[in-house]
């Protein structure tokens, strides 16, 4: 959860409609759907690689997103089966509050302790773009942080 | 401006109080706890720990969520990120990481010596190995 000095129209593009400018926060990988609810969804990577993929089940634009979200790189993530993803845009004096809640039926989960790691690097970075014009970080995993 | 370093103050200092700190802690190992469930691992009043909860709360570290009559707590990384980036990524360089891991397993037993000296140099495990027993 966040607070970004923006519109929710703005912000609500930058999670979705705006693949460009998805890549420059999110470390090169964009989503694509036509954004509508039951509408398919999927997160592909710069080789053209898709990592994950799933279905629209709400969209409520500037609001609310729910994305039914599955893994399909890795077979362990992948086997845990179905996650959803919620996004809430809610305007708050001169920003927005963008909270993410990511949840899955099971625990502990591979699946959350990788998203974990990943949500707060890529709203960070939204942040300060949105709110800046630049990101903050190019590399999800500086070689500096590797054992 | 003015609001960002309010915000900024506000999240260091929240960061600055070990009942805190715990607290974030018991987040991060199982999230989504009642006020209730956190009392039981924390050797402080209710009302204390309600105090430092809307604190955390009010700095953005801890996200709630009502279900029925209970308040669930959620750890929220974000403004932790922020700071990683701002005030310790700009001056992080691999030679400092090799450092505290070295401070870190030196300081654990005497008997792990070796094996983080092999570590450190990697090209020199050899030359680089002492005993433990000295």
């Amino acid at each position: 959860m966040t607070y970004i000095r923006t519109t929710p129209e703005k912000l609500w593009s930058a999670l979705t409609t705006d693949a460009e400018f998805m890549k420059q926060y999110w470390f090169g990988v964009h989503c694509q759907s036509h954004w509508t609810a039951g509408s398919s969804w999927k997160m592909v990577h710069d080789d053209g690689q898709i990592s994950d993929a799933g279905e629209i089940v709400e969209a409520e634009p500037p609001r609310r997103l729910v994305i039914r979200w599955q893994h399909q790189s890795k077979p362990e993530l992948k086997a845990e089966g179905e996650s959803l993803c919620t996004m809430e845009l809610e305007p708050s004096g001169p920003a927005v509050k963008l909270s993410i809640t990511h949840t899955i039926e099971r625990d502990p989960s591979k699946l959350i302790a990788a998203v974990s790691d990943g949500w707060p690097k890529i709203i960070s970075n939204l942040k300060s773009l949105l709110e800046t014009g630049s990101v903050v970080s190019t590399n999800a995993y500086p070689a500096s942080n590797q054992p | 401006m003015a609001k960002r370093r309010r915000d900024t103050d506000l999240l260091f200092k929240s960061l600055a109080d070990p009942g805190r700190r715990k607290l974030l802690d018991l987040l991060h190992a199982h999230d989504g706890r009642t006020l209730s469930e956190l009392c039981e691992h924390l050797d402080m009043t209710r009302q204390g720990v309600t105090q430092h909860l809307d604190l955390l709360e009010a700095a953005n570290l801890v996200a709630t969520v009502r279900r029925g009559r209970e308040k669930l707590h959620f750890l929220n990384p974000v403004p932790l990120q922020e700071i990683y980036e701002r005030w310790i990524a700009k001056f992080e360089k691999p030679r400092l990481k090799a450092l505290d891991d070295l401070k870190r397993r030196l300081e654990k037993t005497n008997g792990e010596i070796d094996l983080c000296l092999r570590d450190l140099h990697p090209h020199h495990a050899g030359e680089a190995v002492v005993s433990a027993d000295h």
